[in-house]
């Protein structure tokens, strides 16, 4: 037999009697202030929020922050002219491993624990919100839900090869649970948000 | 793995050696509890969250056989491979086999403490395979040659002087700079290095969704996401007990797992891995490893329903003020101990005994484990398969002897105040661990028996 069948039977022979699933719709709750909410949680872990009511906003920020020699990129092509536009088609992660500042997209965010939800179609290259050194996500207002259950509804069964919920900066508190923002990933999250 | 010639009183006896060191450790994780019980407090809903928790596990359990094929199905469709092992050896040589059938020789790790339950490590390493781990926490305890000792702060148990002086001695960084910014920084740039040169990358699985045969992996660093994303082949290691049947569960389980483990409302990262990217390949090892035999025991299955945020390890007085390797067990704490006697009961017959019973793991747990219920129960099969250890066996059966008989009882009473007013050192010696670290009360006059029958009287007057 092989260990698959043989793993397989012996679960069969003591697995317990069913349980039926729970309801766990109750657990969706309204949330009337999820701007505010959302704001307040990032703020809290290490994020940094920026209001805009465009994007053409962004290119300030740029300016302000980074210098020219500063290897900037995006996913977004309504800004391709503030940031060099990652192409669709396939390039190694590697290539990535000197960006500076990566600015992307998202479609959710969720407000009781400040995290975006990504998918490949937003970020092109999966390594790109992980090798960049800083990472901004443009979030739209409307597009904020009260939690995790919400932000589960909205993904639905939708067919992504990868995606990741990112909350904040990476971080650590591994050394005497001193927290460091920038463990290996980004050093600093900033979520543009669309008013 | 750590001095397995001792137990657990006895290694917890050297911790304590360092007074300072495990006020420290004791201090430092009832903080992070507090951080746990601060974060839950914000939810409302937070015990329906962890009933739900708990009910979706119970239902995995019962319907375990199914998923676990309804997970290979879908993830096979996704393009993932999947491998499936009994035991430890079996899931190592699988792992081996994939490196070398690629011609690769170093690996990248993220946290997986099905791993260190493996020994992986060490066998990849007896077969000329150069393991780094990259979450900061298990780097240093790879550095010092250490298992980690809790499975969310693998290097709780260092301090920072400690970790300055590995790093010079490793890294060449400064002699003395322990600062841990600094020592971040440097492991940032180290590993950086490591993980753009690797090609392969072996993380843990936090949650597989029967339903999608996708997987979850949580981290705050983003290692495994810069392990896995820059290496051309992924393995994923996860126990048999890591299904759930759908993927809006992972709303309920994300919800708990970081509020348990250090208040925190979430991971920094939390991904969703699905199928492989292309131009490299997913390959997933399904892990039995005891499970299936701790699945047929009724009264101890429920600890498969683990989701590993150490909120119990943080509560507990004992793991606090001993430490994590006096357990000398991969998965330490409550919940190591109610796993490890499945795996060598006569090996880790001490551990259900390290713990007061005091029930703090059980009110903490995300997905209502009943842990010190089941330490209850592990003592009495310990002892009933006759690993109990020599001198609890006879203490005990004197015990038996004395508390069955009144007429003994009240002779043994009676020396033994004689004993502590008159000859204390008889008793309040090194030998008599009572007596280690407190003093006890003075001696009452008489006993509660013989103060009853004095003032008796007394009583039916006040009436």
């Amino acid at each position: 037999m092989s260990s698959r069948d043989e793993l397989l039977k012996a679960v069969a022979e003591n697995q317990p009697m069913n349980f039926p699933l729970p309801e766990i719709e109750f657990l969706d709750s309204e949330c009337i202030y999820l701007a505010e909410t959302f704001i307040n949680v990032l703020t809290s872990i290490g994020g940094a929020v920026v209001l805009i009511e465009n994007l053409m906003e962004i290119e300030t920020y740029i300016l302000e922050k980074f210098k020219k020699s500063d290897r900037i990129v995006t996913t977004i092509p309504a800004i391709k002219w503030m940031a060099e536009l990652i192409p669709a088609t396939s390039i190694p992660p590697h290539a990535l491993s000197n960006v500076d500042f990566a600015i992307i997209d998202t479609h959710c965010a969720v407000a009781e624990n400040g995290a975006v939800w990504v998918t490949e179609k937003g970020i092109v290259n999966r390594a790109l919100p992980f090798i960049c050194q800083h990472l901004a996500v443009v979030v739209n207002a409307r597009d904020i839900v009260s939690n995790m259950h919400s932000a589960y509804n909205l993904i639905g069964t939708d067919d992504y090869g990868y995606g990741t919920f990112i909350s904040g900066p990476s971080k650590t508190a591994d050394i005497e649970q001193s927290l460091v923002l920038g463990a290996h990933g980004p050093r600093s999250m900033t979520i543009f948000l669309i008013m | 793995m750590i001095a397995p010639d001792k137990d657990h009183a006895a290694l917890a006896n050297e911790f304590n050696k360092d007074e300072q060191r495990v006020d420290w450790h004791d201090e430092t994780l009832w903080w992070v509890r507090q951080k746990r019980d601060n974060a839950v407090k914000k939810l409302p809903e937070w015990e329906e969250l962890r009933e739900a928790g708990s009910q979706i596990k119970n239902n995995v359990l019962g319907n375990l056989n199914y998923y676990l094929q309804q997970f290979e199905t879908n993830a096979k469709a996704n393009g993932v491979h999947v491998h499936w092992a009994l035991d430890a050896k079996e899931h190592n040589e699988i792992v081996l086999d994939l490196l070398l059938s690629k011609g690769i020789n170093k690996i990248v790790k993220s946290k997986s403490m099905l791993t260190e339950e493996c020994n992986l490590n060490d066998y990849l390493l007896d077969n000329g395979v150069n393991v780094i781990d990259s979450d900061l926490g298990e780097f240093i305890v790879q550095l010092a040659n250490e298992h980690p000792s809790h499975i969310v702060l693998p290097c709780i148990h260092k301090k920072k002087e400690e970790i300055g002086e590995l790093f010079h001695q490793h890294l060449g960084t400064p002699s003395g700079n322990s600062d841990p910014i600094f020592l971040t920084e440097t492991a940032r740039q180290h590993l950086r290095e490591t993980f753009l040169a690797r090609k392969a990358a072996l993380t843990g699985v936090n949650f597989a969704v029967a339903e999608t045969g996708e997987f979850v992996v949580c981290t705050n660093e983003g290692n495994a996401d810069m392990g896995a994303h820059l290496a051309d082949i992924h393995i994923a290691s996860m126990g048999i007990e890591k299904i759930i049947p759908e993927r809006k569960h992972l709303g309920v389980f994300l919800r708990l797992l970081t509020r348990s483990a250090t208040g925190q409302p979430i991971t920094t990262y939390s991904s969703h891995f699905k199928k492989p990217r292309s131009g490299a390949s997913i390959h997933i090892i399904i892990v039995d490893n005891g499970r299936s035999k701790q699945l047929g025991r009724e009264d101890f299955r429920n600890s498969l329903k683990c989701i590993r945020c150490g909120a119990c390890m943080n509560t507990c007085p004992v793991y606090r003020r001993s430490g994590g390797h006096s357990y000398h067990s991969a998965i330490a704490g409550p919940i190591g101990s109610i796993l490890a006697p499945n795996l060598d009961m006569e090996k880790h017959a001490d551990l259900p005994f390290a713990s007061t019973l005091c029930g703090s793991c059980t009110n903490v747990c995300p997905v209502k484990i009943d842990i010190h219920d089941q330490l209850y129960k592990w003592r009495q099969v310990i002892v009933k398969n006759g690993h109990a250890p020599l001198a609890k066996n006879a203490a005990l059966s004197v015990m038996t002897k004395i508390l069955s008989s009144p007429v003994l009882y009240k002779v043994a009473g009676k020396l033994g105040r004689l004993t502590m007013k008159w000859v204390p050192l008889v008793v309040n010696n090194r030998f008599n661990p009572w007596y280690k670290q407190r003093e006890l009360p003075e001696v009452p006059k008489n006993s509660f028996g013989e103060w009853y029958k004095k003032n008796r009287n007394h009583e039916s007057k006040d009436k």
